[in-house]
């Protein structure tokens, strides 16, 4: 009996003596490195016991971006589907077309350039279809036909000034309210946070739909929808932990409690601004834009709101003047970037994502702001916070109307 | 026109109008030809006619067959003399699933009368007594029905006589050569569309007794193909493979009398028609008549119909034939007569 405690005592210190021997990491990698290798060996062997898949190959093309320049059609094109696809011919509005590709064929997520020969017409309609090397057809269609603006100098500069006027002068212009917002009662300065956090809920909700309505034109098998949602988790986590992180500084070094919100809610709203600047620079890319005052009158009154929601959490303690111009530009200045972005290399997925990040921003943001708006009880859904919000959506949805991109 | 092009040319092109005379008319034409923006585009050429992408071609030896070589393949069978005195002419048909390139780097997968499509151009002589062996090699049931005058029991249509022949076995479709004209014969079995849109379906020839005046002759049989069956044509062609006569064009000598024998068995799209460019043609609805109705250069044809054209080429020189439904043309229907001395 005592013999066979003592052998079992000595495996089990033989064992941890063992296991000892190896450092830590190593016995986390050698799991990692047999799944490694069983699934290189089981790829070698062209997956034993699974025989062939039935039926003809899927084949899925999505066309991520058109470029339409005299005579050409530029068209990317990324395969969206499992099976390898060799697109063999081009048709445009129901006759063959002379084109230029890079690589016919096409692996899972492959992307190439598709240059079809075409004398197309300025605002003529045209259904392009790719023809595979099974007979499949992938149908795309340009509603309007307009050149693609060349990103030159001139380019980029007037989608910085569309930047400056749907961005940084109404955020600027919003921030004014800061003088009227520091004389005001605490009870009306909560209904004006209410109506700040109203402000956000509805960009939010905007961003989120808009970001849906986006990917539903991108690659599915890059994820498609939930694109936003990976965006929006994303930028949340991350604005949690800058807020923790200047929350540890601000024990350090004193309160100043409303600045740091003031400053989360400026690189919210510059994140949401992006996704707008993105959506502006992509349909004025695409000839869907008319550039003209009502489009600006209409955003900045849209924008002018945002620069009341970053001024409102200072009211207590106003920041020096350059760093209010810092904050609106935060806030503000992204638009132009977006508008870029937009206007050159507009990628579905991608515009899905940001504007899944601006909606998550957000959402963190409202949840700073929320402390501000509890009353003396302690109840963040009293009657004057709701009119609040409320009010809130209203402003933005009554302006929204006066835009439409 | 020039001026209208420029623009869309692009920069490349002006500049090569520039070193050149403009000042006659012919030089302009010659630049509107052949001055497509291939610098501007950085792309080989903007095509002169439609086509498929510049360079494609199908490879017809791995098809099995070459649509030039269909045009003047006519298949006369074997024939012994009856105890009566008739003729008794016959052939073989055998179906076979087979995939055959319709456009360039496009296979389709076809359902075939001896592995081609059209199936080969059956020629017969009024009066003769004909018998046509058929064996299913497919992987599907198929029958043959012969337009013509026939009994009920060799009409190869479902549930009739020996009706539908299963993969694996073959029957004897036998009747008289009458009326004669140019006929057809295909595939009969329900879903009737997806039966004759695979490729079933060839022309049958039955020559008057005493035969029609020497010409060169050339079958052509209007078709299309649904490559991604939704039930509309992707490729549109004369004897199966689009544009195939823009690259080869049909050779044909200046005067000499051109016999078209022309079929239409186009599925999906209601009416077919062909066009002649800078000629006329006389036109002899179903060829069952010696005299021509018509002297027109376009004629229509609904699925199933067909009829002959005779004409001559007065001029030397390249002239396009085509479906007079641009649409169809563009997407393929559309060649070349190479009229040579």
């Amino acid at each position: 009996m005592e013999a066979r405690a003592a052998t079992e005592a000595r495996a089990a210190a033989e064992a941890r003596a063992s296991a000892g021997r190896y450092p830590a990491w190593v016995l986390g990698v050698i799991p990692l490195a047999l799944i490694a290798l069983a699934l290189a060996a089981f790829a070698l062997l062209d997956g034993p016991g699974l025989g062939e898949r039935k039926g003809p190959p899927v084949e899925e093309l999505a066309v991520e971006r058109t470029v339409l320049e005299p005579g050409r059609i530029d068209l990317t094109v990324r395969n969206d589907g499992p099976d390898d696809v060799t697109i063999a011919q081009v048709i445009v509005n129901d006759g063959f077309a002379d084109f230029a590709t890079g690589d016919r064929t096409l692996a899972h997520l492959d992307t190439t350039k598709v240059s079809v020969n075409y004398h197309w017409v300025e605002g003529d309609a045209y259904d392009i279809q790719l023809l595979t090397s099974t007979g499949a057809t992938i149908s795309h269609e340009i509603p309007v036909a307009v050149e693609t603006p060349e990103a030159d100098a001139g380019f980029y500069g007037l989608m910085a000034l569309l930047g400056i006027y749907v961005g940084v002068i109404p955020v600027a212009l919003g921030m004014l309210w800061l003088p009227f917002v520091r004389r005001i009662d605490p009870a009306w300065l909560r209904v004006l946070m209410a109506l700040t956090v109203g402000l956000l809920a509805f960009l939010a909700i905007d961003a989120t739909l808009e970001g849906i309505e986006v990917a539903g034109e991108g690659s599915r098998a890059l994820g498609g929808a939930s694109l936003v949602l990976l965006g929006g988790i994303t930028s949340y986590l991350v604005l949690s932990g800058v807020e923790a992180w200047l929350q540890s500084r601000r024990r350090q070094a004193g309160p100043a409690a409303g600045a740091h919100v003031a400053l989360l809610v400026a690189i919210a709203i510059g994140l949401h601004n992006l996704g707008e600047g993105l959506a502006i620079g992509s349909a004025y890319a695409v000839g869907a834009l008319a550039l003209g005052a009502f489009l600006v009158i209409g955003f900045a009154l849209h924008n002018t709101t945002e620069g009341l929601a970053i001024v409102a959490p200072v009211a207590q303690r106003p920041p020096r003047l350059r760093r209010l111009a810092l904050l609106g530009l935060i806030a503000g200045a992204p638009a132009i970037l977006g508008a870029w972005i937009g206007a050159s290399a507009f990628n579905a997925s991608v515009a899905a994502f940001l504007l899944g990040v601006g909606a998550g921003a957000i959402v963190q943001v409202i949840q700073q702001l929320s402390p501000s708006i509890r009353d003396r009880a302690g109840r963040a859904l009293h009657p004057a916070s709701v009119a609040g919000i409320l009010a809130g959506f209203g402003v933005l949805y009554v302006t929204s109307l006066l835009i439409s991109v | 026109m020039l001026a209208a092009l420029a623009p869309a040319l692009g920069a490349g092109a002006v500049a090569r109008l520039g070193g050149v005379d403009l000042g006659t008319a012919p030089a302009r034409a010659e630049q509107h030809e052949h001055g497509n923006g291939a610098a501007a585009n950085g792309h080989e050429a903007v095509p002169d006619h439609p086509s498929f992408q510049a360079g494609g071609r199908v490879d017809h030896a791995a098809n099995g067959f070459d649509p030039t070589e269909v045009l003047r393949d006519f298949d006369h069978g074997r024939t012994r003399r009856l105890a009566s005195g008739r003729t008794l002419r016959q052939w073989e048909l055998i179906a076979v699933d087979k995939e055959i390139e319709v456009a360039p780097g496009v296979k389709f997968p076809a359902w075939t009368y001896n592995g081609r499509i059209p199936a080969p151009t059956l020629r017969a002589r009024e009066g003769e007594r004909l018998r046509i062996r058929f064996g299913n090699g497919s992987n599907h049931p198929h029958t043959v029905h012969f337009h013509g005058i026939h009994p009920a029991e060799m009409d190869g249509v479902p549930g009739i006589g020996p009706g539908t022949i299963a993969p694996g076995k073959s029957v004897t479709y036998e009747f008289d050569a009458e009326p004669f004209g140019l006929h057809l014969y295909h595939c009969h079995v329900t879903p009737l569309a997806e039966h004759i849109a695979r490729g079933m379906y060839g022309a049958f020839i039955v020559d008057p007794r005493d035969g029609r005046p020497e010409a060169d002759e050339l079958v052509m049989v209007m078709n299309g193909f649904d490559t991604n069956f939704d039930l509309q044509n992707e490729v549109y062609a004369v004897n199966t493979v689009g544009f195939a006569y823009m690259n080869d064009p049909v050779r044909v000598r200046r005067n000499e009398l051109v016999r078209i024998y022309l079929v239409n068995v186009l599925e999906f799209d209601p009416i077919n028609s062909m066009h002649v460019h800078a000629n006329f043609f006389h036109y002899y609805p179903t060829g069952t008549s010696l005299e021509p109705v018509e002297y027109t250069d376009t004629i229509m044809q609904c699925q199933g119909q067909r009829g002959i054209l005779e004409l001559r080429f007065p001029h030397e020189g390249r002239f396009m034939f085509h479906a007079h439904q641009s649409e169809f043309a563009q997407l393929g229907w559309m060649g070349f007569f190479e009229v040579v001395a």
